[in-house]
């Protein structure tokens, strides 16, 4: 097991509360992501717990191409990870963002 | 000169007596199959066993291997595969002192190991058409120990579905003074139709079970992920549709499988029924059910059966080539053949990926052979009719200029990392090291880049043919090399310049969204679905079936 934290700044504040969503599933080769409002506004949290320690420098590259792609702020993620490919996070981390703007409270 | 042109000819009538003493008569019984081998063999004979992915003549090759060292050595193997651990057990036990052969597979690690210890000497790496064509040129089998499903009193035999390699083996051997054996599952009156004639056999013999035959080409839907859907809808949208491929070939894998059952769903709303997909040089992929049953198919022909297949194939005699006799005939070296000269489009997935698009699946301490894919995944030199998909390629390739040709769509299609988070592309493959530590004479390249017309991942497609120089078609590579460190290390610059001009696409540049890539898209979920889907008529695997 690793925990990788990664913090971002500079992100759009969401609009209004939101409920918090979960994508994705703790199996083999997949994850589950936890999206949720959290933290001053323009700050984005990703918190990893990962099965394969190691790929600290793919996970960083993944989740700045995401945070640059949606600039997320007041979010916080938390990622359960089962050995998911890069391709499996990416796809999850759509969804869950997808889920979460349509997700007004 | 000796004015004797005929020394091969008696040779084999020596051989023919001797086994007829050895065996008791042209039907041979079991118990004294190791007597006749050791009675016909030659010490440095060449010798094939016949065996492919699919069926193999599991038993001749057992006692071959029992046969003692001192009377059967120095054999020179020439064979489509090494897979079976008897072929294995034959060189270990001394007996074999060079093989030329095309695929080795689940013997791969135990092959490398001979060949580093010095114990066998490997001629070359073959295709199965390279192989088959060097039956006939200079590496006729003095005898074949072939399989087959039945023979008659008289020798004939019936292959039926899983024809396979036997006619090219037993063409080139019997005609060239050599010897034919065959193991067959069960001598009956009167065969369905006749494979082989008895005047090509020598012998036969009863197996004690019948021969062994791998269901290679079963893909549960099941184990198909979303990514592997996300990629079929851009090779459907970005591929097919865009250059109306109906003649193709499917390499084996998830990644094709996914493709196959789309097609009933995904591309027959995007309105390509008749349009796409309609003729294939194909085993009887289960995964193909649905798009057949759905009308999308017109012409099937197969290089060897599928296990199960056997009842569906035969009652759609319209879409497969089928015998008088009911049952399907299939030939690896005519549709070897067919899928080199007669298809637009190969697509498959591979292990890894070069900066240049060169794809090996040989890895360190695996000496895996290439198979039929290196025809498949090849723009075919010679050919010279035309089809549309064919000249929108050619026209699309930077290397064609002055005289106008058309050319072979040849597709790799990879997840950017393997499972263990091995990653697809690497800036320089294993096959050099394979290829060393061998003593080959080239790196096992299973498909050369320049051959390569499109790569696609999840990232989306690079298009290579549109690349002007070896720059363009490194960023292109790189530019769908996803988290790898080849595709980290890119030009970001270059790389959506070549996305302007069309050579990098992402999926949304081809109206897709990867959300919208569910494993609902697939027309079967299951192998019960398939089953479902032929109307009860495909009887998988018992490992198969999990209801």
């Amino acid at each position: 097991m690793e925990s990788l934290t990664f913090e971002y700044r500079g992100g759009v504040p969401i609009e209004s509360p939101r409920i918090p969503v979960i994508a994705g599933v703790v199996g083999s080769g997949n994850l589950e992501i936890l999206l949720e409002a959290e933290g001053p506004a323009d700050h984005c949290t990703i918190v990893v717990v990962t099965a394969a320690a190691g790929f600290g420098a793919i996970w960083q590259a993944v989740m700045d191409d995401f945070v640059a792609r949606h600039k997320p702020g007041g979010v916080r993620l938390s990622i359960n990870d089962v050995g998911a490919t890069p391709a499996v996070v990416s796809l999850r981390l759509e969804q869950a963002w997808d889920a979460f703007q349509g997700g007004s409270a | 000169m000796n004015g004797d042109w005929s020394r091969a000819a008696r040779s084999r009538e020596g051989r023919v007596a001797r086994g007829m003493i050895a065996g008791g008569g042209r039907i041979v019984s079991r118990q004294k199959i190791i007597e006749l081998l050791e009675a016909v063999i030659e010490p440095g004979d060449r010798v094939c066993i016949e065996g492919n992915n699919q069926k193999q003549a599991d038993f001749l090759s057992k006692s071959l291997a029992a046969t003692d060292p001192a009377k059967v050595r120095d054999l020179h193997l020439v064979q489509s595969v090494l897979a079976l651990p008897s072929h294995v057990d034959l060189i270990e036990r001394g007996q074999v002192a060079r093989i030329d052969f095309s695929f080795s597979g689940p013997q791969a690690g135990r092959l490398a190991k001979l060949v580093e210890g010095g114990r066998i000497q490997i001629g070359a790496i073959h295709t199965y058409l390279e192989l088959f064509g060097r039956y006939f040129i200079d590496l006729t089998p003095q005898v074949a120990l072939i399989a087959a499903q039945m023979a008659d009193a008289e020798g004939n035999l019936y292959t039926g579905p899983n024809t396979e390699d036997t006619p090219a083996i037993v063409e080139a051997t019997a005609f060239k003074n050599g010897l034919v054996i065959a193991q067959v599952n069960q001598i009956v009156d009167k065969l369905p139709r006749v494979d082989i004639p008895a005047g090509w056999v020598n012998f036969v013999v009863q197996a004690p079970t019948p021969h062994y035959v791998e269901p290679l080409f079963t893909r549960d839907p099941a184990q198909i992920s979303e990514i592997q859907v996300l990629m079929a809808m851009m090779a459907i949208k970005g591929i097919y549709a865009e250059y109306g491929i109906t003649r193709l070939n499917h390499g084996i894998g998830f990644d094709t499988a996914a493709i196959e059952l789309l097609l009933p769903t995904y591309a027959a709303e995007l309105g390509l029924r008749g349009k796409i997909c309609t003729h294939w040089a194909l085993n009887p992929h289960p995964t193909l059910i649905p798009a057949i049953e759905a009308g999308f198919v017109k012409s099937v022909h197969c290089f060897g059966s599928e296990v199960g297949m056997e009842p569906y194939v035969a009652a759609r005699p319209d879409i497969f080539f089928v015998g008088a006799d009911g049952s399907m005939r299939s030939n690896r070296a005519f549709s070897q053949t067919a899928g080199h000269y007669a298809c637009d489009l190969f697509i498959g997935s591979t292990l890894q990926i070069d900066l240049a698009g060169n794809s090996s699946t040989a890895t360190k301490g695996r000496i895996a052979g290439f198979g039929g894919a290196p025809n498949m995944g090849a723009d075919a030199r010679g050919r010279r009719h035309a089809s549309p998909a064919w000249l929108k390629a050619g026209s699309e390739d930077a290397r064609n200029t002055g005289m106008p040709r058309g050319r072979k769509l040849v597709v790799q299609t990879v997840e950017t990392f393997r499972e263990h988070m091995e990653p697809a592309f690497v800036e320089r493959l294993d096959a050099w090291e394979v290829g060393e530590s061998a003593g080959m004479a080239l790196p096992p390249v299973m498909i050369y880049g320049d051959d390569v017309s499109h790569i696609i991942t999840e990232e989306g497609i690079a298009n290579l043919l549109l690349c002007r120089t070896a720059e363009e078609r490194e960023q292109a590579i790189r530019g769908v090399a996803g988290y790898t460190q080849v595709g980290l290390a890119r030009d970001r610059r270059a790389v959506e310049n070549l996305r302007d001009r069309g050579i990098v696409r992402r999926p949304e540049d081809l109206g897709i969204n990867p959300r919208l890539a569910t494993r609902d898209l697939l027309a079967a979920r299951s192998i019960k679905d398939l089953v479902r889907a032929s109307g009860g008529l495909y009887d998988p695997p018992k490992r198969f079936r999990n209801w």
